[in-house]
């Protein structure tokens, strides 16, 4: 270290390294940087200390203050739940009919029957509600309801299911199979009855005889069903497994017949009520008292 | 060959530029007496503005200025101003910045001499400085002693006056963003939101540490605009100058009487430097060090009148007429260096955006609809064959009244709507919506149109029920089976 070798232009030190005639210069870090550095290294002992830090063969090195992810991901769904305690609590308070009454927590409900139709629904009746005619889910936004439309009879259906087995207040029903009974022409003549009830075929009167006999005790004299039995209405624009003569034919024979879990088990009187309320909210509910609203205001971020 | 700059200090743990503490001496002159009036009427304007009163009625804020953050409102006097018109915003800093370049081009670096927040506050604490230590030489001592007792008391009641300051500074201006008086009673009663304590916290800590101890250092290292201002000056800019022609070479007025003829009008009294707030020797020339503040000129103006030399030894030139005068040209008047092509047209700009401004916020509506269709589904087929289709209407009411508004359907012939708070069985072509005061009401509409409606554009249009009469529409789509 003797000789300090000082490069003149500069009057900065070597450090004494060289590579091919190229020498290095003694620029040190600024005293900032140095102090930001050792402040890093005192954070980082902390950091070892106080959280998990070291992984070890079966678990790692816990930290003294026990911090999990899992224990912050629990905390934050315990405060999520409390935050939404009081809301929930005056949900279960108010009979549903008279949830319209008060658009604020009528507004709160559609949002979280929103989040739990999300998780809980969308698996048959899809995303945005609308249902799947292929696989016979009913759509939720029209205003044809095969077991009642208003929120009081959306429930009952969510509480009790359709066709659940186990459940003895269940809305059940069955559609029998007419193979064997009507031969091809009359399941031909009954075909045109039933679509001319929606003008899509020329009245026929074998067919309209044959109706009257065996589908009008369920599906009504003029077919506008009935809700009793979850009978559907055959005369609307509406079908909940299409209207072509092959889907037709294929309900007379084979019938298949939905099938809605009961929810009460799986979900809390509350989410059933909330649930209730989106899927009333979605413009086909039914018997909507008109209410005097003073309409939540909504603060404008982007329109 | 370059020797190494002696300033630069070597130490263990690095290279770095000593700063060399600078104590400016008090004065009196024209320039000092401006800037005292420029510090008052600056620092009345950031205290007080907060608590000018203007009454809007019963549905908005009576604070003349106030940036509304949680309700995203703007008000300034009789203008507010909404979140989706931030533009007006935007052309204010667009303003605001060539407003700067106005003045630069005018009068160089006055924005640093007289009106940034860092030289007032630092001005502002330097005068603590003076009416605890005393003036300049009082302060080089107390500096240099050894920490007694004494001085450390000093110290302590200095720093609190410093605190002082800076507590309030951070504490005005949180008040910009809530109404005041309620602020004020929340902050002391610890009710105010968090944010308001952490943003006085903040506030305090930089503008102790910003106008205490970093004073200068501030507009030398950290602040770009000295940086801009290399780049907007021009030989045409006015800046403070010293006329070396005349100054050169400088002796005291003792040498001067012996060698006559042979020294210039400096007497090297070194007054220019020790009332310099960012000690820069102006006799060094143009610096990003020099924030044009004249106190230098009022300095060496004082000392010419005592030693009976004409005044403006120091003075405000441009770098052209410093040449012309160099080659014995006469003084120009000041408003001939001022008024020149390039600050004509920044003034022109400047003054067509604010126009242009004032004109937009004149002619706004405000009463304003908006439709989002929903997407999923797209339509809805109804038991008797007619198409329903959903939109999230938002009406938006910027008047501080609540309003009645009619939306209406524009074309779609045969089509009805009602609203997610009204009874399908009272669908209409038109539905009457209230909107609160300053606010945007959010509606979900629900649009039916009879069997055989064919996939169309058409309008929700809307007006206001007053007398204002004020209207708008928007153009949406609606989708039918197959015809997305």
């Amino acid at each position: 270290m003797g000789n300090k070798r000082v490069d003149e232009p500069t009057g900065t030190e070597f450090v004494g390294h060289e590579w091919d005639g190229i020498e290095e210069l003694n620029t040190p870090l600024p005293r900032w940087w140095l102090w930001t550095f050792y402040a890093t290294v005192i954070w980082a002992l902390g950091y070892v200390i106080l959280f998990p830090a070291w992984p070890l063969i079966e678990k790692g090195t816990e930290g003294v203050l026990g911090w999990t992810s899992r224990g912050q991901l629990a905390e934050e769904m315990r405060l999520a739940d409390e935050s939404r305690a009081a809301v929930r609590e005056e949900i279960a308070a108010t009979p549903l009919n008279q949830l319209v009454d008060n658009p604020g927590l009528m507004q709160q409900a559609v949002a979280g029957g929103r989040a739990a139709f999300q998780v809980n629904c969308i698996q048959c009746h899809g995303s945005g509600a609308a249902g799947s005619q292929e696989l016979g889910y009913p759509n939720l936004n029209d205003d044809d309801w095969l077991w009642g439309g208003d929120i009081d009879a959306i429930q009952y259906t969510l509480v009790h299911g359709i066709r659940q087995q186990g459940d003895p207040e269940t809305r059940t029903s069955a559609m029998p199979s007419f193979d064997g009974i009507l031969d091809a022409g009359q399941v031909e003549a009954t075909i045109d009855h039933v679509l001319s009830l929606s003008g899509q075929a020329q009245p026929n009167a074998q067919g309209a005889e044959l109706f009257a006999q065996n589908c009008a005790i369920c599906h009504g004299t003029d077919g506008t069903g009935l809700r009793e039995f979850g009978a559907p209405n055959l005369s609307d624009a509406i079908w909940l497994r299409g209207s072509s003569r092959e889907a037709i034919a294929s309900q007379i024979l084979n019938p298949r017949m939905g099938m809605m879990p009961k929810w009460e088990d799986r979900l809390d009187p509350v989410t059933i009520k909330m649930l209730a309320a989106y899927v009333h909210s979605l413009g086909g509910g039914e018997d909507l008292a008109e209410v005097a609203v003073e309409p939540e205001v909504q603060v404008d971020e982007q329109s | 060959m370059n020797s190494p700059d002696p300033e630069l200090h070597h130490s263990l743990l690095g290279t770095y530029q000593a700063r060399k503490k600078v104590h400016p001496q008090r004065i009196d002159g024209f320039y000092r007496r401006f800037k005292w009036l420029i510090m008052i009427v600056t620092l009345a304007i950031y205290y007080g503005t907060p608590w000018i009163r203007w009454d809007r009625g019963p549905y908005a804020p009576d604070q003349a200025v106030l940036i509304d953050l949680a309700n995203r409102r703007f008000y300034m006097f009789n203008i507010e101003i909404w979140p989706h018109e931030f533009y007006f915003v935007a052309g204010l800093l667009i303003m605001a910045g060539i407003g700067l370049f106005l003045v630069t081009s005018m009068v160089g670096r006055a924005w640093c001499g007289y009106a940034c927040p860092q030289t007032v506050w630092t001005d502002l604490f330097q005068h603590v400085d003076r009416f605890v230590d005393g003036d300049r030489n009082k302060r080089m001592r107390l500096d240099a002693a050894p920490w007694t007792a004494g001085k450390i008391a000093r110290r302590l009641f200095k720093w609190a006056i410093y605190l002082v300051i800076a507590f309030w500074t951070g504490g005005a201006w949180i008040m910009y963003f809530a109404d005041a008086p309620t602020l004020v009673r929340e902050f002391w009663s610890l009710q105010a939101p968090f944010v308001a304590y952490a943003t006085v916290g903040i506030l305090t800590a930089t503008t102790f540490i910003f106008g205490g101890f970093m004073r200068e250092q501030v507009c030398i290292y950290m602040c770009p605009w000295p940086r801009i201002q290399t780049a907007m000056m021009d030989e045409k800019s006015l800046t403070v100058t010293y006329k070396d022609w005349r100054g050169e070479p400088r002796g005291s007025v003792k040498k001067a009487e012996k060698n006559p003829g042979e020294y210039g009008d400096c007497i090297d009294c070194n007054q220019c430097v020790a009332v310099c707030p960012t000690g820069w020797d102006i006799r060094k020339g143009p610096d990003i060090s020099c924030i044009t503040c004249a106190l230098c000129i009022d300095a060496c103006d004082r000392v010419m009148d005592e030693v009976g030399r004409p005044r403006g030894l120091i003075d405000y030139l441009t770098l052209e007429d410093s040449e012309g005068e160099k080659r014995g040209q006469d003084h120009r008047p000041t408003w001939k260096k001022i008024l020149r092509p390039r600050s004509v047209l920044y003034f022109f700009v400047w003054a067509g955006i604010g126009l242009g401004l004032l004109f937009a916020l004149g002619a706004r509506s405000h009463t304003e609809i908006n439709a989002a269709p929903d997407r999923n589904p797209p339509y809805m087929l109804m038991s008797d064959g007619s198409v329903r289709n959903n939109y999230t209407v938002k009406l938006r009411n910027m008047e501080a009244r609540p309003r009645e508004m009619r939306v209406g359907i524009e074309g779609l012939e045969g089509a009805t709507m009602w609203s997610d708070t009204m009874a399908n069985e009272d669908a209409a072509r038109t539905i009457d919506v209230d909107v609160p005061a300053d606010a945007t009401q959010t509606v979900r509409i629900y649009v039916q149109a009879p069997k055989g409606t064919a996939a169309q554009d058409f309008s929700l249009s809307v007006v206001s029920l007053d007398e204002q009469a004020e209207t708008d529409a928007v153009e949406t789509r609606f989708v039918t089976p197959g015809e997305e």
